[in-house]
């Protein structure tokens, strides 16, 4: 296999303000294949949210980085990710979507593992030598697994550093997200299981991008026109940030001219929501003081976790997570993300808010998976090699209109995609 | 007020729920979307549930499509614009309708299922929509009308598809 970590894919040349990315880091199988090492073995990864399995025995299966997992949460109350494949010869030992349970019995041989992975029971043990040992046996984990706020992350490098380290200045965005409520967040019911026939990195770029607002949202902006919205307002530019948070992470902050259920009311919300959505904004200024209070209702955000992981707090929030299954198709799972004490009635407003933009039905997500699986046909042009990231770079402080927060995503995958050979330590005992 | 006239109103054959089904199936793969709204009543909605959900409620679950009539002709009307670029240009469908059954009537409401196969053709590229219809359906001056209308994906995700972009 060719050694492509020593192509120049990312070129910056800050004194003429130019930053361009070769089009073949979308479109070569063989920069693909690295990614899945590079990257996604040496980054940490979405797995789920600790609310997504409540209860002791709640379990969810689903593919992280393309491996079939099981996340679950165990009689002493740890989420843990546990890799579905029978320690025996392979079998996938939970075939359910989602569930509780005590026990995942693989249906091949009948081994039988507790829902923290350990082996518990194996039909005919006798017939094995006394090397033979149920706590070498237990499920497969990830070399390494925690979690912020509820948001578990696995990361299949042993050496690589802490989650809270290696989020760094996203937890800022991750705490204005999760405070906006006192008993919690939570993942709601409902998943958007979804995908695009687009390279993974261009639903990054897309996800933070404040340019194509206008132009590939006008339908959207429409909408928010006859439900009485003045659109023309615009964003203030005092009030926007892009910003790189280290690590390939980035974000942009900035009052946008939707409503938010936490807490900016609009007409569309009806009447009889405006006391209580400024309530809602009296408790946050009570907890927090009127700045913060301010920033938490007002702002939206926009926040990309590297390398796989975006949070968009803006008309509702929803957490969106997506794997590359080849270089040019991606699939993608998006959650709703709310208070974990929301009446019926805010729950519906909020979820109604979500579906307004967002999702694969929304009057907004199609048009970026159609903007996405566009550029990738167009990407066929190869003689067209370069993209060009370079909005905003000779600006002091750029806008959201920018392009410096893809910029970050972008250093730092060229850093790991060209780093020499790392080497990996051996798995920890 | 004639009794006799009001029951034979009443009546509704799986003839006429067919052809209705088929008529509104034609309005919609020929884009036909104006007159596919007439079709609703004042207060219709339109709903697809999430695909690892079906049987959930739009008020606690998070669906990929629940409008309310408002949203509903805003849908119709950016369709029929020019900058919803997930249909500009629009797809080609071709909606296939079987199974139809008439499940029950009360209080002036028949209510309907019937299976789907929805083709959408799109950059010479061909993804299949498999489900089923929940419909309630209402008569006014004569005429039938939708006032619910829930089309049930039976397909575990939305992959390759992508998107739900035309009317379902």
């Amino acid at each position: 296999m060719k050694d492509v970590s020593r192509d120049k894919l990312v070129m910056e040349d800050q004194a003429a303000g130019l930053f361009r990315v070769n089009r073949r880091a979308f479109t070569d199988p063989e920069i693909f294949e690295l990614e899945r090492h590079r990257i996604f073995e040496n980054c940490w990864i979405y797995a789920g949210h600790e609310t997504e399995v409540p209860n002791p025995g709640d379990f969810r299966t689903r593919r992280l980085a393309n491996r079939p997992i099981i996340i679950a949460r165990g009689d002493d109350n740890i989420v843990r990710v546990l890799l579905n494949t029978c320690t025996h010869r392979g079998t996938m030992v939970c075939r359910e979507r989602f569930g509780n349970a005590r026990t995942f019995q693989c249906p091949y041989h009948a081994w039988t593992f507790n829902v923290r992975g350990d082996l518990i029971g194996v039909p005919g043990q006798d017939a094995y030598s006394p090397a033979f040992d149920r706590k070498e046996l237990a499920l497969g984990r990830p070399p390494r697994t925690d979690s912020y706020r509820g948001f578990v992350f696995v990361n299949f490098n042993p050496s690589a550093p802490d989650l809270s380290d290696y989020l760094g200045g996203t937890k800022e965005y991750l705490d204005l997200v999760c405070d906006q409520s006192e008993a919690g967040m939570k993942v709601s019911d409902g998943l958007q299981a979804y995908s695009i026939r687009a390279n993974w990195k261009l639903l990054v770029e897309n996800s933070y991008d404040g340019y194509h607002g206008l132009p590939t949202h006008q339908r959207y902006f429409s909408f928010l026109a006859e439900t009485g919205i003045d659109v023309k307002s615009g964003i203030m530019p005092h009030r926007q940030k892009a910003l790189d948070l280290g690590n390939g992470h980035g974000v942009i902050e900035y009052v946008g001219t939707w409503g938010r259920p936490v807490a900016h009311w609009v007409s569309a919300f009806g009447e009889l929501a405006k006391g209580h959505i400024e309530e809602k904004y009296r408790r946050l200024v009570e907890r927090f003081g009127e700045e913060r209070a301010e920033r938490i209702a007002q702002t939206s955000r926009n926040l990309v976790i590297f390398p796989n992981l975006v949070i968009n707090d803006i008309m509702s929030i929803t957490i969106r997570s997506f794997y590359p299954v080849t270089h040019d198709y991606m699939e993608v799972n998006a959650w709703n993300f709310a208070p974990a004490d929301e009446s019926e009635e805010d729950c519906a407003r909020r979820l109604d808010n979500f579906l307004t933009f967002l999702g694969p039905g929304g009057f907004a997500t199609p048009d970026d998976v159609e903007m996405l699986e566009s550029c990738q046909r167009g990407f066929v042009n190869r003689e067209v090699e370069w993209s060009d990231i370079s909005r905003g770079m000779k600006r002091e402080r750029p806008a959201i209109t920018d392009e410096s927060q893809m910029r970050a995503f972008w250093r730092r995958w060229n850093q790991l995609m060209t780093a020499p050979q790392m080497r990996r330590a051996r798995k920890a005992a | 007020m004639d009794p006799i006239a009001d029951k034979r109103e009443q009546v509704v054959t799986r003839a006429e729920i067919e052809d209705f089904l088929y008529g509104e199936a034609a309005l919609l793969d020929e884009w036909r979307l104006q007159e596919w709204l007439e079709l609703l009543t004042d207060d219709a909605t339109y709903q697809v549930p999430p695909t690892d959900l079906p049987d959930a409620d739009a008020r606690n679950t998070l669906f990929i499509i629940a409008d309310d009539a408002l949203r509903i002709r805003s849908r119709v009307r950016q369709l029929l614009g020019k900058s919803a670029w997930a249909e500009n240009p629009r797809s080609r469908t071709r909606r296939m309708i079987s199974n139809v059954r008439v499940l029950g009537c009360d209080n002036g409401n028949v209510r309907v299922t019937a299976n789907f196969v929805v083709y959408r053709m799109r950059y010479e590229l061909t993804d299949t929509y498999v489900g089923r219809y929940e419909y309630t359906l209402t008569r006014i001056d004569g005429k039938l009308k939708i006032r619910q209308r829930k089309a049930i994906l039976d397909l575990e995700a939305l992959r390759p598809h992508g998107k739900v972009s035309f009317i379902l």
